[in-house]
Formats: structure tokens, sequence, C-alpha cells
């Protein structure tokens, strides 16, 4: 695509955004791990998560991928994932897509609540680690894009997930399968966070400590059916902080620090998101 | 089992969810509040920037569904009725928190309790 046509197509995304008013999204403030808070029904919510890498045996990477999550009502919400990654001196790619959906099996909120989580993903290269599985390590980054094999996989998540005095605190149990006949794989995340502020100030402030959240995020593989465990597998910890502008995007960023010999250093993660509330109805009436 | 059949297993299973929770709905969520939530006071009843502080956040999370003035938008209904007007603090901080999900109204327990009651503080006012 030519420099005019990308200039061109950032202000026409820009206008787009600025015509559909967004709603302040409150806790979403985790890369890896879920909530039990769903995505509100009829809103879209567009966003980008990356992660950047610089493992020293292999290249640097980029990957990135674009959210489109959908509330189609109070109790389910579906998703869309492209992604795409950036190795250095090798390529960038389309590595494929994830198809989610999540249930909210309980309709009021308790002292724990639980989300079944459903995902199919095809994919190749993968490189934006939304998850850790089985024995995902570094060593999975050494070999080439062009080499990479498809993985078609199904995921199952269990989210729990709760409330208590302003904090929001998460913890997932994932088991993976991929449908070319490797056995289970499993994995966990666990999160917790808060906002600076419990109560809203009455003035209307970009930088009220209300929109600025903290937290922290530790996710990790559990090997698979035949080795269950927590060696041989990377894990990692990071400090999360998420900054909703007011009828604006919410802009958050991660360092995540690796945790054992078989997890990368260091991987900088970093998101933006928006969402458009009652997004079908705004179209009828365009 | 194989794989074909496995993902068509998950498939049934997700569809039959979701159809299983969309037949069922009733509305009545006033009759579900228990009596100590109920009986919950607004800690920011005697505050009066609670109120503005409500219409921020109305303005923010629900004016996309209930309009600007509260009366309701696109077949979302007003909060200027009388259910509203008689429904005591508690019972709309409960519902804020729990929702009405059969009826399309989410959980807001995103928001931090304080918030729901600033909330709340902007709702009382608006009757």
């Amino acid at each position: 695509m030519s420099k005019p046509r990308i200039r061109c197509a950032i202000v026409i995304a820009l206008a787009c955004l600025m015509a559909f008013p967004a709603a302040m999204k409150a806790q979403e403030n985790y890369f890896v791990t879920y909530t039990h808070h769903m995505e509100e029904p009829g809103s879209l919510e567009i966003a980008n998560k990356s992660v950047a890498g610089f493992p020293r045996a292999a290249d640097s990477f980029l990957g990135s991928a674009v959210e489109l999550e959908y509330g189609v009502n109070a109790w389910w919400t579906s998703e869309l994932y492209l992604d795409g990654q950036t190795t250095a001196k090798q390529s960038t790619i389309f590595t494929g897509f994830r198809f989610e959906n999540r249930f909210r099996p309980l309709l009021q909120e308790h002292w724990i609540n639980p989300v079944f989580y459903v995902e199919f993903e095809d994919i190749s290269a993968d490189k934006n680690i939304l998850e850790v599985v089985g024995h995902d390590g570094i060593a999975d980054f050494l070999g080439r894009n062009d080499r990479a094999d498809k993985e078609r996989e199904i995921e199952l998540k269990l989210i729990l997930s709760s409330n208590v005095k302003g904090w929001n605190i998460a913890e997932n149990f994932i088991g993976e399968k991929n449908l070319a006949g490797d056995p289970w794989e499993f994995g966990y995340a666990l999160a917790a966070s808060r906002p600076l502020a419990l109560a809203a100030s009455a003035r209307n402030c970009t930088f009220c400590r209300e929109n600025i959240s903290l937290g922290a995020e530790l996710y990790g593989g559990l090997g698979d059916r035949y080795s269950f465990g927590f060696t041989n597998t990377s894990h990692y910890l990071s400090p999360t902080v998420a900054f909703r502008m007011p009828s604006g995007p919410t802009l958050s960023f991660s360092p995540s620090a690796g945790l054992n010999h078989n997890s990368h250093g260091v991987l900088l993660r970093f998101g933006a998101s928006y969402e458009i509330p009652q997004f079908f109805s705004r179209l009828r009436r365009k | 089992m194989k794989p074909a059949r496995f993902f068509i297993f998950v498939l049934i299973v997700t569809v039959s969810t979701a159809l299983l929770f969309a037949a069922s709905g009733d509305g009545l969520w006033m009759s579900k509040v228990p009596e100590k939530a109920r009986a919950n006071q607004n800690p920011f009843d005697s505050k009066p920037e609670a109120q503005a502080a409500g219409a921020k956040l109305f303005a923010h999370n629900c004016s996309s569904c209930h309009g600007d003035d509260g009366t309701g938008k696109n077949r979302h209904p007003s909060l200027r009725t009388d259910r509203v007007r008689a429904a005591t603090p508690g019972e709309l901080e409960w519902l804020l928190t729990n929702g009405s999900m059969r009826n399309g109204m989410p959980s807001w327990s995103r928001l931090p309790e304080q918030q729901r009651w600033q909330i709340v503080s902007f709702l009382k006012s608006l009757q």
C-alpha cells in the first residue's frame, strides 16, 4: 500500500472512532487473564494487543492481535482475533485467526463467578503469547516463520473471578487440544488489579485516579496429559497498568518477566482498546 | 474421539447452552433482591458531589442504552418510571451489581461499589 493510501486509511479510521463515542471500561486490565466481566450487550470493542520479545538465541519479534469483541447478550460474549507478527531478519506475516465465545452460567453476582470459554484457532508461527500451555517455551521461537506448522486447536478455559473491596481477582485454568492428535495441554493465569481510586470524582478530568488501574498477572504452562506440572514449561510475572481516557480509548502496558530458563527474559506488552456502545443500533440510525 | 467429531460436539454444546439460556426470561428482578440488600443505605446520601460524580458515570456507562436524560433509547427502558422512583437505594445498587441478564441488563460489578452508589445518587435525583 502506498504512503498516501496509508495516511488516508489512518485518517478514515480516526474519523470513524471520533464519530462513535466510546464507553468507559473499568476493569479490563489484563493481557492474558480473563475476568467474569462480559462485553455489554450490543457493544463492539476493537482492541489491539501487542507483545515485543527479544530472545537471545533467536530473532526479536513483535506479535500483534486485532480483537473484535461483541456482546451478544449479557451472558454471552463472542470474539474474533486476527493475529500477525513481525520477526526481525525474517518476515511480517498474518498468522491466523481465533474465534472464541464466553458464557456466564450464573446470572447473578457471587463471591466467585465462573465463566466458560470455548475457542477455535487456526494459526501458524504464532508469537502473540496470549496464553502459555503445555511445554511452551523459548524453544518455540527458534524456528523460522516460513517453516512453521499449521495448528488447528480447540481451547477450553474455566474462568473464575471475584470483586472484593475494589479489587478484581481472577483465575483461569486452560486446556488446549491440537486437533492433529497431540495430547491435551494445560496452563494457568492468575491476576489481580485495582483502580487507584474507588469513588469517581465529581469533575470531568482525564487523569483522575479512578481512570488508572494497577495490577499484576502470573501465568504459565502446566505440561500435558502425560507430564503434568510446572517443569519444562515457561512462567511469567507481569505488573500491569491501564489508563482509561474518558470517552476515549483504554491504553495498557505490561512488562513481563520470565521466571525460569524456559521463559523469555522480558516481554513488553502494550494494548489499546476502544468500545463502541450499541454498535448495530448506531449503524441503523445512520 | 476423532478431531472433527470432537469439534462438532463442542459446537453443539455451545449452541445448545446459548439456546437454553435464550429460552428463559422473566424481568422480575425486584422480587429477587435479598432483604439485606434492599435495606442498604447509600453511603453518599449526604454528599452533594455524589450526584455530579454519578451523572458523569451515568454518561459514560449507562446513557448509550438509557439515554442522556434517562428516558430510554432504542427499546431500552426509561429510568424515569414509578418502579425506579419507588425502589430503595439498596434495590437499585443490587440491580447495578447483579444486572438483569435475562432482560439484557448487564452486571456493573466491574465498577467499584462506591461508583455504583454514586450512580444510585444520580438516579434518585432524576425522579
